[in-house]
């Protein structure tokens, strides 16, 4: 009996081998992933212990943490939130919600990112409180206050979007109306879920990024993609010209499409425009013929090169600009002046005036620099990466003449500066037949060597119905913003 | 005259000691001291952790289940001085720990969930003070441990009614298992005391049969297998397991019930092929279980694909819980939260089921294994007296009684951590659940009556 007793003995220390083994696995050797997963809500509350590190853009903390006396021991504060919202979003324990740069970016502010794992380390070993690392923004508080200024002096709703061609980085990402995050964020839940729907409902959209989250029609911003692909389809030059009419029915349609102002390009009494001269008085009837003699497909390849139909992760969330498929002539007629059967993020209008500005290179946008640890280590290096190259150096050229002349002496006046030259072009969309317009402009500065690509987006007409028009409204927001760039 | 008489006093006072020698105790008694401070300890950690103050209510009673523990132990001086020293305070800190942590998790439920209040865990102390007094009561009373050999077949009986008792209409204590009675408002797992009624029946019936099961046999493969005149208990008691699982919809019984037979039946006999038999017949049973029974099946799945999406947003036999555990689990790490800073509410019933996951997140891996190293010390102790004893009844006991706490940890902690399908068992001492720590406090009074025998007998020198 004696002998079983040791052989069941042995059987039962194997059992328990086999307990220690899997409890080792689960706590030591997947606890990295486990605590990983998405399902796991003990890493969000833990979350909450840690003081989050602050979101800074040039030097200025625009979030930061300070301590309370509740359960959640950290309130997040906004200075100036208005300005800001739109990019830091709101972290509230309370609700359990977070949103921009807090939702995406959370990891790593509340110190729980992979990159982290060291300064954690040592402020266990050391027994300091747990701090997060820091969100080192691209934006440059002045151009971001200069754009948000420039909107809301006038009333506009509307989104600015100021990038550094040669490196994507963002300057300025601006919607307005903004809203007060520090509202939201606040601890007592019913005071901000109240807060939140109010936000919701209130007029002008403020939770909405306009910038990277809502679709607009590009209207004749547009022109420059269209022309690009002409120029890159060979069959086409600068000097190509078009029927200069007042209007123009394309076939197998009934619907006329006119300029803006109504008449010839320009008001040239000449029978032919150039496509130089159309980009340069934004004319929408050469525009139409050249986008029914190019195809819609040619023009959606072009497009898709400068980034439609994709999202780009900032981190913040993007939605994708849109460019219809299997266009009829009417449709693809109007596409020629960014009409009907397209819709773009000012981010995406941003994005390939850059890739212009850029002689061709198409940058990645970026809007988070580095993340800094409480030690003040760099954990993670964002760098300037291509997207591609949508089209030639010789046509980036090319189009940015065009723009040049736009500003000069065309259809974008307005965006004129003292003693640098300014490419631009501007747009003026219309929604529907009684809708305001949505008004644009999008270019850079200087010419010939960019610093700074702006975009300009007013909705609802600048509150001007049908009477405004891109050069009129748009065109001078982006005049501020280049001239506070410039002057650095 | 005095010259006389002194060395006649010291005669007799060197004779008591040595018939009542207290070396056992008073190395019980500083285990049980250590315990005692660890258990008060980890209720000082909770309430700092989880309230930031000292309750000082909760540890006065905290303090009278010491107290009792201590009065087991007088008890233990006086009536079986010879007991076991280790067994006591073992079970005394398992209990400890686990009603802590019971008693963590009404805090969280009160902080984190809005409740008004959460009393399990004033109601595993109440349990556990009721479960030490009934340890104190048989360890007194039965002075003889063999007078339960006597009772072998009424024990195997009551066992059986035990069992069947749930299906009593007036008595079913309701429940997704037919596990439960209610009398006179309160509910009782008859089950688990039905395990003890069968480890005494088992260890009676093999002491009285084994010459028959051993004496035969045909060799096959070099095993040797039981003719098939024996082989009939051990089809009776798969038969009676397959029921428990198939009926009452118990995995965990079932399999803990037949796994005790088996292994004590291998203890008797000596003979591998009782065990090879068993196994066999328990995969099959498993293999059936999963095709007929639709909670097994599940609970294969939960086992084989744990983290899958799907599974674990199910309506029904979700792996939520589990998958959850092991986020706990997985939080603690190495060292573990620090008592009652995680958050192992998180868990759904973190209490019962899952108090090895609230345990590990809290106490860490570190915990976890001086729990399971408790454990084997528990079960070694058992195993030890079976190895000493001279009486077969009393080693099959033994052996049986601490096998099964073994097995039952196994089979929950292995559940748990996913090395075997997950089944409803609790988890010895720890668990909440009044019945199970009754029923676990009573196989020590039990341990520490033949423990405390096996001692006294006169050793004969064998070679």
């Amino acid at each position: 009996m004696t002998k079983e007793i040791r052989r069941l003995s042995i059987i039962v220390v194997c059992m328990f081998l086999a307990l220690f083994v899997s409890t080792s696995v689960i706590q030591v050797v997947q606890a990295q992933s486990l605590s990983a997963d998405e399902r796991n809500k003990r890493t969000l509350y833990d979350s909450y212990d840690v003081r989050r590190g602050p979101i800074i853009a040039g030097g200025e903390q625009i979030a930061r943490s300070t301590s309370t006396s509740d359960s959640y021991r950290f309130q997040r504060v906004y200075d100036d939130s208005e300005i800001w919202a739109g990019i830091t979003g709101w972290f509230n324990p309370a609700l359990n919600s977070a949103t921009g740069i807090e939702q995406s970016m959370t990891q790593e502010l509340s110190g729980l990112a992979n990159s982290g794992f060291l300064a954690r380390l040592n402020q266990i070993v050391t027994g300091q409180e747990a701090r997060g690392s820091s969100i080192e923004l691209t934006l440059d508080p002045d151009v971001q206050r200069a754009a948000y200024n420039a909107l809301i002096e006038q009333g506009y709703k509307g989104a600015v979007v100021v990038s550094d061609p040669k490196t994507g980085k963002l300057l300025a990402l601006v919607s307005t109306p903004g809203f007060d995050a520090n509202a939201v964020a606040s601890h007592d839940g019913t005071a901000a879920n109240a807060a939140a729907n109010d936000y919701a409902s209130a007029e002008g959209d403020p939770l909405r990024n306009k910038a990277i989250d809502q679709l607009y029609q590009p209207g004749s911003t547009f022109k420059l993609v269209v022309a690009a692909a002409a120029l890159a389809s060979g069959d086409f030059t600068m000097d190509s010209t078009f029927e200069n009419t007042a209007t123009y029915t394309p076939k197998g349609t009934t619907r006329e499409i006119g300029n803006a102002p109504f008449g010839t390009c320009g008001g040239s009494s000449s029978k032919t425009v150039t496509l130089a001269d159309a980009i340069k008085y934004s004319c929408n009837v050469p525009m139409a013929q050249l986008a029914i003699k190019l195809g819609d497909d040619a023009i959606r390849e072009q497009a898709e090169k400068f980034g439609f139909n994709s999202a780009f992760d900032l981190p913040l969330p993007t939605v994708a600009s849109t460019i219809g498929t299997g266009l009829d002539a009417g449709e693809t007629a109007r596409l020629g002046f960014g009409q009907n059967k397209i819709t773009a993020t000012p981010l995406q209008v941003n994005m390939y005036t850059s890739a212009i500005a850029n002689g061709g290179v198409e940058m990645n946008p970026l809007i988070v620099d580095q993340v800094v640890g409480d030690d003040l280590s760099v954990q993670k290096k964002y760098e300037p990466s291509e997207y591609g190259t949508p089209i030639d150096a010789d046509i980036a050229k090319d189009v940015t003449e065009m723009m040049v002349s736009s500003v000069e002496s065309g259809a974008a006046t307005n965006a004129r500066i003292e003693g640098v030259d300014v490419a631009g072009k501007t747009g003026t969309a219309e929604n529907g037949d009684n809708d305001p317009y949505t008004l644009w402009f999008t270019g850079f500065a200087p010419a010939d060597d960019p610093d700074v690509a702006v975009t300009v987006m007013v909705a609802d007409g600048g509150g001007q119905g049908q009477s405004g028009d891109g050069n009129s409204i748009a065109a001078p927001i982006a005049k501020k913003v280049m001239e506070a760039v410039l002057a650095q | 005259m005095t010259d006389v008489q002194a060395p006649d006093r010291g005669v007799k006072r060197a004779l008591r000691r040595m018939r009542k020698p207290q070396r056992l105790r008073n190395r019980e008694l500083v285990l049980l001291i250590f315990s005692i401070a660890l258990t008060l300890g980890a209720f000082v950690l909770v309430q700092f952790g989880a309230l930031g103050e000292l309750d000082t209510k909760v540890l006065g009673v905290v303090g009278v289940m010491c107290v009792l523990a201590i009065a087991l132990h007088i008890a233990l001086r006086i009536r079986a001085s010879q007991a076991d020293p280790f067994l006591v305070p073992v079970a005394l800190l398992l209990t400890g720990l686990g009603t802590a942590m019971i008693y963590r998790l009404d805090l969280a439920y009160v902080t984190h969930w809005n409740m008004d209040s959460s009393s399990a865990g004033e109601h595993q102390m109440m349990y556990a003070m009721l479960s030490i007094a009934l340890c104190i009561v048989l360890v007194w009373t039965l002075a003889n441990y063999r007078v339960l050999f006597r009772y072998t077949y009424i024990f195997g009986l009551l066992g059986i009614v035990l069992l069947a008792l749930p299906f009593i209409p007036f008595l079913n204590g309701g429940g997704n298992a037919v596990v439960w009675i209610s009398i006179f408002g309160f509910n009782f797992q008859p089950g688990e005391i039905a395990k003890i009624c069968l480890a005494v029946f088992f260890a009676g019936y093999l002491v009285r049969t084994r010459e028959s099961l051993t004496s035969t046999g045909k060799r096959i493969l070099g095993f040797t297998f039981p003719r098939a005149r024996e082989f009939g208990p051990l089809l009776v008691i798969w038969l009676i397991s397959m029921a428990i699982i198939v009926l009452q919809r118990d995995l965990g019984t079932g399999i803990l019930i037949f796994g005790m037979f088996v292994a004590m039946l291998y203890v008797a006999t000596g003979k591998t092929g009782w065990v090879l038999i068993g196994v066999v017949l328990a995969g099959a049973g498993a293999v059936a279980a999963t095709f007929v029974m639709p909670y097994v099946h599940g609970r294969f799945e939960q086992w084989l694909h744990a983290l899958d999406d799907d599974l674990y947003n199910a309506p029904a036999n979700s792996s939520f819980q589990l998958v959850n555990g092991l986020f706990g689990m997985a939080h603690g790490g190495m060292f573990g939260t620090g008592l009652g800073q995680g958050r192992p509410d998180i868990t759904p019933v973190a209490g019962s089921d899952y108090i090895i996951p609230s345990l590990g997140e809290e106490l860490g891996l570190v915990g976890v294994f001086a729990i399971l190293a408790l454990y084997l010390i528990f079960a070694s102790r058992g195993a030890h007296v079976g190895v000493a004893g001279q009486d077969d009844f009393g080693k099959l006991l033994s052996v049986g009684l601490s096998f099964t706490i073994a097995l039952q940890v196994f089979i929950m902690v292995g559940g748990v951590t996913r090395v075997i399908p997950l089944t409803g068992l609790t988890t010895p001492f720890l668990a909440a659940g009044g019945s199970s720590l009754l029923a676990n406090w009573l196989i020590v009074a039990l341990l520490l009556r033949v423990s405390d025998a096996v001692r006294r007998q006169p050793r004969a020198v064998i070679g």
